[in-house]
């Protein structure tokens, strides 16, 4: 049997002509490389080329962050995510704590309440007691605090220097509300974007421990539970057309993915994207862009413009939307693509990441 | 944040590019020569908010793309070794060689690390006396510094299990050889703001002279780059072409000496082959004879690998500013960042990456892309 080809151009015989007046004709990997995990394009196409042709079904196909399907009169939302941060402790969280808000924060993304949670541990021989303790210790606080039961799970230790400390593995289910519908196909022209706070914290929290990069404040992670926020936005009764936590490939991939399914353009003003100092200070250390970089408590809703303000208003009564705000809005020109507009004027097309990679942040 | 953003003001920009606007009579081409400078007035939008007549081409300031293919190969060399830990600037990884790319040595088990500062090179060898640490210390004048106090240190402390393959390169003789050359439509220049900070600009005034074009030396912000095109635009115009200096805050006209001077000490100027460009004279970067224990070049032996390169390359003419990245026609469709063609597609700061980071592979497609 052979493997299809998860690297290889569409576009076939024209590449070997290139290859031959290019010095460096590389397109296609035989094996897995890091840059396959990083959540931008060669993620995508690992799952589109090797994945997804084994399984399509309609509930797959969309590869959003869950499925929503129907049992009875029951509309559930279900997800799956792996967690293999290095290092497992870090500002403002660890390795137990993401693993829990990501997949609460994945159902919530589908309009979901989350209900139920299952665990699987990978853990390396020679973890300390104390550490797994501290992990699972987390684990308990950050599913009371987002109001979900863990109530299956799975551990398997392998020898040392065959798992890195610990890797988790968090499935859940929850129940879409009547009335709920997202969905990026609803999205329309003349849709305002909001993004709940300010952006880039986790990733660079995670790069910040891993270069001993020092600031005046400390960078935390700003890892935490959605439902509650996404709640308090269903309470306004107002229509909401899509919703997304942009995690790894930041709020310019998130948002790219979104044009590009529902046929839509998007506006963005570089000026009012929230990014703090110290996080604008490290991405120019690091030679990073936040507007790719990873955040694991934001997110950003797509909702009609006349719903826009009630919207922003209850956010920003709500602990993890206080520096909630709009940040462009949906057009019916250059559909597929997200521009900006500069701060100094000018225009660029936003672009899911692609080359970049940070490994290991989630 | 303080110091950067009042380098990104739209008012203060808007007053430059009116000046601009005001000054210039004809068309010009300037070269900004440094990939930093490239990967700004793109992220920026600077060229779209330029008049007509004053057209950017950029120059062959990324250090990653004019790696000569045989170097890389070279390294592919040594990091495939089992004794060795290859330390890399990040950006260097994807960039492939004749067989693979260093994530890919890295993936059959190679032993291949990301470092910020080549300082690291030297904790990594200490932390790991059996294993053979070798650091690729590419870049322009600019990572010199750093590069050449890494072998410094290491012979200082005794660390006899680090060493570097060196592969540095100079500004001066390229922008020379793209003067020299017949396809040259360069009029004037943006110097290379970081570079300067190091070397100083005194070099550039006998080119400047001899060839009769303005030298701005250019800072990396979006006003920096707007009063360099204002001022070399302004020269043009008046037909002056001296050496100035708009990145004052940090060049100054000697350069940091105390870096020349370690610099020197570690390094002597050698014969460099380009990327795409071929052998300069006198155009890099090598270890002194004193250093040989630390030459990883020598240690390993690889010094007979001669991969010779297509003699056809787009990304050639590219990194001379003959050709722009969208005059390929792979480029944005067969030649991406994903599935790299070519060098200058690789670094972010290669020319053809800054190009389609930002876009200009949609905004060439669709003219609904045109500025908002």
């Amino acid at each position: 049997m052979t493997t299809p080809n998860a690297d290889a151009g569409d576009a076939g015989e024209p590449v070997s002509v290139l290859m031959g007046s290019c010095p460096l004709p590389l397109t296609n990997y035989k094996e897995i490389v890091l840059a396959h995990g990083s959540g931008g394009k060669l993620s995508q196409e690992l799952i589109q080329k090797i994945v997804l042709p084994q399984f399509r079904n309609d509930l797959l196909d969309p590869l959003h962050d869950g499925a929503v399907f129907s049992v009875g009169d029951t509309r559930l939302a279900f997800s799956t995510d792996s967690y293999v941060v290095s290092p497992i402790f870090f500002p403002g969280g660890d390795i137990g704590k993401l693993a829990v808000h990501g997949t609460v924060n994945d159902l919530a993304m589908c309009g979901a309440r989350p209900l139920y949670l299952s665990v699987g541990f990978i853990l390396e021989e020679g973890l300390p007691m104390d550490d797994f303790w501290r992990v699972v210790k987390s684990m308990r606080e950050a599913a009371d605090a987002a109001g979900v039961t863990l109530v299956t799970g799975d551990t398997k230790v392998v020898d040392r220097g065959k798992a890195d400390k610990i890797f988790i593995t968090t499935s859940g289910i929850g129940v879409v509300p009547k009335g709920v519908n997202i969905h990026p196909k609803r999205v329309q022209p003349g849709d305002q974007i909001i993004l709940s706070g300010d952006i880039a914290t986790h990733g660079i929290a995670i790069m910040s421990v891993r270069e001993g990069l020092e600031f005046e404040t400390e960078i935390a992670s700003d890892t935490a539970p959605l439902n509650g926020l996404v709640e308090a936005i269903f309470a306004t009764g107002k229509d909401v057309h899509v919703l997304r936590d942009p995690t790894r490939g930041g709020i310019s991939s998130a948002l790219s993915e979104i044009s590009q399914s529902a046929g839509v353009g998007m506006l963005l003003e570089e000026a009012r994207i929230p990014i703090s100092e110290e996080v604008k200070g490290a991405c120019e250390i690091l030679g990073l862009d936040p507007l790719y970089v990873a955040n694991e408590g934001k997110l950003l809703a797509i909702v009609p413009a006349d719903a826009a303000a009630a919207v922003l208003a209850v956010m920003r009564t709500h602990p993890l939307g206080r520096d909630a705000t709009i940040i462009g809005e949906v057009t019916a020109d250059h559909a597929g693509f997200v521009l900006m507009k500069t701060r100094i004027g000018g225009t660029r097309v936003v672009d899911m990441l692609s080359g970049e990679q940070l490994p290991r942040i989630c | 944040m303080k110091y950067l953003d009042e380098y990104r003001d739209e008012a203060l920009a808007g007053k430059i590019v009116a000046e601009i606007r005001h000054t210039v009579t004809r068309p010009w081409v300037l070269m900004e020569v440094c990939g930093g400078q490239t990967h700004t007035i793109v992220k920026y939008g600077i060229d779209q908010l330029l008049p007509d007549k004053v057209e950017l081409v950029h120059g062959p300031g990324c250090p990653v793309c004019v790696t000569s293919l045989e170097m890389i190969d070279k390294a592919h060399a040594i990091a495939r070794r089992p004794e060795v830990i290859f330390c890399s600037f990040g950006d260097m990884l994807r960039v492939p060689g004749s067989e693979a790319d260093l994530l890919v040595l890295k993936s059959r088990g190679a032993d291949v690390r990301v470092v910020y500062s080549p300082m690291d090179c030297l904790k990594i060898a200490r932390a790991n006396p059996d294993k053979k640490v070798v650091f690729f210390a590419i870049g322009f004048e600019t990572t010199a510094p750093g590069n050449a106090m890494a072998a410094w240190q290491a012979r200082r402390q005794g660390i006899k299990n680090f060493s570097m393959l060196v592969s540095h390169v100079l500004v001066p003789p390229a922008i020379a050889s793209i003067l020299q050359s017949p396809l040259n439509r360069v009029q004037g220049f943006l110097g290379p703001g970081h570079v300067c900070t190091v070397v100083g600009y005194e070099e550039y005034e006998p080119l400047a002279e001899r060839y009769h074009v303005p030298i701005v030396v250019t800072g990396f912000e979006p006003l920096d780059l707007l009063e360099g095109v204002l001022m070399t635009v302004r020269q043009l115009e008046a037909g002056t072409y001296e050496v100035q200096n708009q990145y004052p805050r940090v060049v100054k006209r000697e350069g940091n000496r105390v870096a020349r001077d370690l610099v020197n000490k570690v390094f002597e100027v050698c014969d460099r082959k380009w990327r795409g460009v071929g052998l300069i004279p006198k155009s890099g970067y090598k270890l002194r004879d004193e250093f040989g224990d630390h030459d990883a070049e020598q240690l390993f032996e690889v010094g007979e690998i001669d991969t010779a390169e297509p003699a056809i390359c787009i990304s050639g003419l590219v990194l001379q500013g003959v050709k722009k990245p969208h005059d390929c026609p792979a480029f944005g469709t067969l030649c991406t960042p994903q599935h790299p063609l070519g060098a200058t597609m690789v670094s972010a700061e290669g020319a053809c990456a800054a190009y389609y980071a930002y876009g200009r592979h949609l905004q060439c497609e669709k003219k609904a892309l045109a500025p908002v």
